[in-house]
């Protein structure tokens, strides 16, 4: 143990929150003092760790994996900033250990980058993994979408216990044959639903590989219906109701309860796994919704063609106004050939009220080719919103952004609203 | 009313897609309907009869596995194309196809996969991928704008010319300052973007040379590209 560490980094933990910076920063300090902080806290825990990797999905799935496993009396470690690299796990460890860098908690649930996730199975290795889905996003720091299987693969490799995974994303399901050490459970989808999810090859068209989906998977998503789901479960159809919006976090669902149901082993209570999953509110961003002039104002994260096309499928852009937010930071993808894998034929009919962030022209350019309207321009996110919320009086409003185009949202958000704070 | 078609054939667009390659066709179809003329769009897989209509190929990059998947089929139209690009076609090849346009592709263990000779270039495979934002000029199409990803580093011989000359990133090699290449009405560069969006300029001379190669002369429309103007603009000032 080393006390000293932990004090330290809580310290620069309480110093850099009072000044509102970034959640990572403490997490760096305590790695470079002391690299063995995590492994040690870490490796007490009574149910062990699991991961939550993919392109799509992780800070959703990971906070329902958190609930449910709260719901059945399980107290749960997780990162819940979205700071899904390892010095971000570092950084909420700080938090929540005490001086002598121990852990109240029986499973740590963490959400984390595929790139960060193949250096943290290195210091820690997991007893449980759930891998998502590998579509394409932010090549420009991955290279190619078969290098992001291949880390996937080294973090379904370090598993000491059960990996979970997607059985219709033929590059999940065929990591299978790369589990050393573990069990290996899926879930999936009804045949009938598959086409709601394409997976990357068959995002241009293509029939690509088929999925091997004939495999048994523990929980599969049956039916989608509004906010309302059917999941098979244990061979009972259970019907859900979900606060979550969007059919891709409806799936994910599915995943978070085959991940939950593989740590209970035996013991899941699948009734109060669903009154759990049916109180589960967005992450952060994910769907979030906030009152603005007293109209519901939602957040929705696009950060790659697949997210965007869901999420453009999962919210009716009819009587809203829409606002646009793309940014082209290191977190977000500094390459913009993403935006032209999104059809937005749907936006057509309701036009854009206005987009804004770095690359707002690129966003414009590419709705100009699709034939759909653009009300305004700005590229200053302050003065977009300000514009936006005057604009659009007596109207729900929805708005679609990259991932630091929606921290400054929230930003200026918090200003004129309640908006729920995450550190 | 439609002053002329103009069918535009997608070379494997199932493999060949990766950054946005869908951009380009769009671009080549609206415009075309911008300046009056409509577009049919068809593709070639791997497999299909190589169609004898086409007016105007348009081709993109694509994963390692996915270049293995049609290498054959291309070894097996690669005469056809280099035929159609001799007789003054005009296409548009971006990343992997534009390597496999080129004589060969040597990767880094030694593997030499040969190309159709459609360009004469050669390709290595690097360690490092040459990855971001890049601005290049060219006398043909002034500045041009785009974000190249890739880890093979493209040399050009002396049957082709440079597309352009990189002012901000690397281009087709950590080497020279070369972009791209251009052979007769064949333009290819390692740039996506998508590359034709932002650079209308490039979009506009595939669409004249494809009229005018089966109406002999072109009509062009008015087309406001003020958005693609500052689309470049804001572009031309990101980071790499």
């Amino acid at each position: 143990m080393n006390p000293l560490s932990v004090l330290v980094g809580k310290a620069v933990r309480r110093a850099s929150r009072l000044r509102g910076g970034g959640s990572a920063l403490p997490g760096l300090v305590v790695e470079r003092l002391d690299p063995g902080f995590m492994g040690r806290a870490l490796s007490t825990l009574e149910h062990g760790v699991m991961v939550v990797s993919g392109t799509n999905g992780k800070t959703t799935t990971t906070k329902m994996v958190v609930e449910l496993l709260e719901g059945q009396g399980l107290r749960v470690f997780t990162n819940r900033t979205g700071s899904n690299f390892t010095r971000g796990v570092a950084a909420a460890l700080l938090g929540e250990v005490d001086w002598r860098g121990r852990l109240n908690a029986d499973i740590a649930v963490l959400e984390l980058d595929e790139a960060h996730a193949v250096h943290f199975v290195n210091l820690v290795r997991p007893k449980y993994s759930l891998l998502l889905n590998v579509l394409r996003d932010q090549l420009d720091r991955f290279g190619e979408i078969d290098a992001t299987t291949r880390l996937l693969g080294k973090i379904a490799a370090a598993t000491t216990g059960t990996v979970i995974l997607n059985r219709e994303d033929p590059r999940v399901a065929g990591l299978a044959p790369t589990v050393r050490d573990a069990g290996v459970v899926y879930f999936g989808l009804d045949p009938s639903l598959r086409s709601t999810f394409p997976n990357d090859d068959e995002l241009r068209g293509a029939t690509g590989v088929p999925a091997p989906s004939d495999l048994p998977a523990d929980v599969v998503l049956e039916q989608v219906e509004g906010n309302g789901a059917v999941f098979g479960v244990g061979g009972k159809s259970v019907p859900a109701d979900l606060r979550l919006r969007g059919v891709y976090n409806i799936f994910n669902a599915a995943a978070a309860l085959a991940a939950a149901r593989t740590a209970l082993g035996g013991a899941a209570d699948d009734d109060a796994l669903f009154a759990s999953l049916s109180a589960v509110e967005p992450a952060f961003g994910r769907g979030e919704s906030v009152t603005v002039d007293g109209q519901p104002l939602e957040l929705v994260l696009v950060k790659n063609p697949s997210g965007f096309r869901l999420g453009l499928k999962s919210f009716d852009p009819a009587g809203h106004a829409t606002l646009i937010a793309i940014n082209d930071n290191y977190a977000d993808g500094r390459d913009m050939s993403w935006l032209w894998d999104v059809d937005f034929d749907s936006l057509r009919a309701a036009g854009v009220d206005l987009v804004t962030g770095v690359r707002a022209y690129d966003m414009a350019l590419r709705l100009k080719y699709d034939d759909v309207e653009v009300r305004g321009i700005e590229p200053e996110i302050p003065a977009a919103l300000k514009a936006f919320v005057a604009g659009s009086p007596g109207q729900p409003k929805r708005i679609f952004c990259t991932y630091t185009a929606m921290l400054a949202v929230r930003r200026e958000l918090s200003k004129i609203t309640t908006v729920e704070v995450v550190s | 009313m439609s002053k002329g078609t103009i069918s535009i054939l997608q070379l494997y667009p199932r493999e060949m897609n990766i950054y946005g390659d869908w951009g380009n066709v769009l671009v080549l179809k609206q415009r075309l309907a911008w300046h009056g003329y409509d577009a049919v769009i068809s593709e070639h897989n791997a497999g299909d009869s190589f169609p004898d209509d086409a007016d105007l190929i348009v081709g993109g990059g694509g994963q390692d596995s996915g270049q293995l998947v049609i290498q054959q089929d291309l070894q097996a139209i690669g005469p056809r194309l280099r035929g159609l690009a001799e007789d003054g076609q005009p296409m548009l090849a971006i990343c992997g196809l534009y390597q496999l346009f080129g004589r060969f592709f040597r990767t880094v263990d030694g593997t030499v996969i040969p190309g159709i000779g459609v360009l004469d270039l050669e390709t290595h495979g690097g360690k490092e991928r040459l990855i971001g934002n890049v601005v290049a000029t060219s006398g043909e199409f002034g500045e041009i704008h785009g974000y190249e990803n890739h880890s093979g580093q493209t040399f050009l011989g002396a049957g082709v010319t440079p597309l352009a000359t990189v002012t901000k990133g690397e281009g087709n090699n950590a080497r020279d300052n070369h972009e791209g290449a251009r052979h007769h009405n064949v333009v290819a560069s390692y740039l996506h973007g998508s590359l034709l969006p932002k650079n209308p300029a490039i979009a506009d001379f595939l669409i004249r040379t494809a009229v005018e190669r089966k109406y002999g002369t072109f009509e062009p429309g008015e087309v406001d590209d003020t958005l693609a103007d500052l689309a470049r603009r804001h572009a031309g000032s990101r980071p790499r």
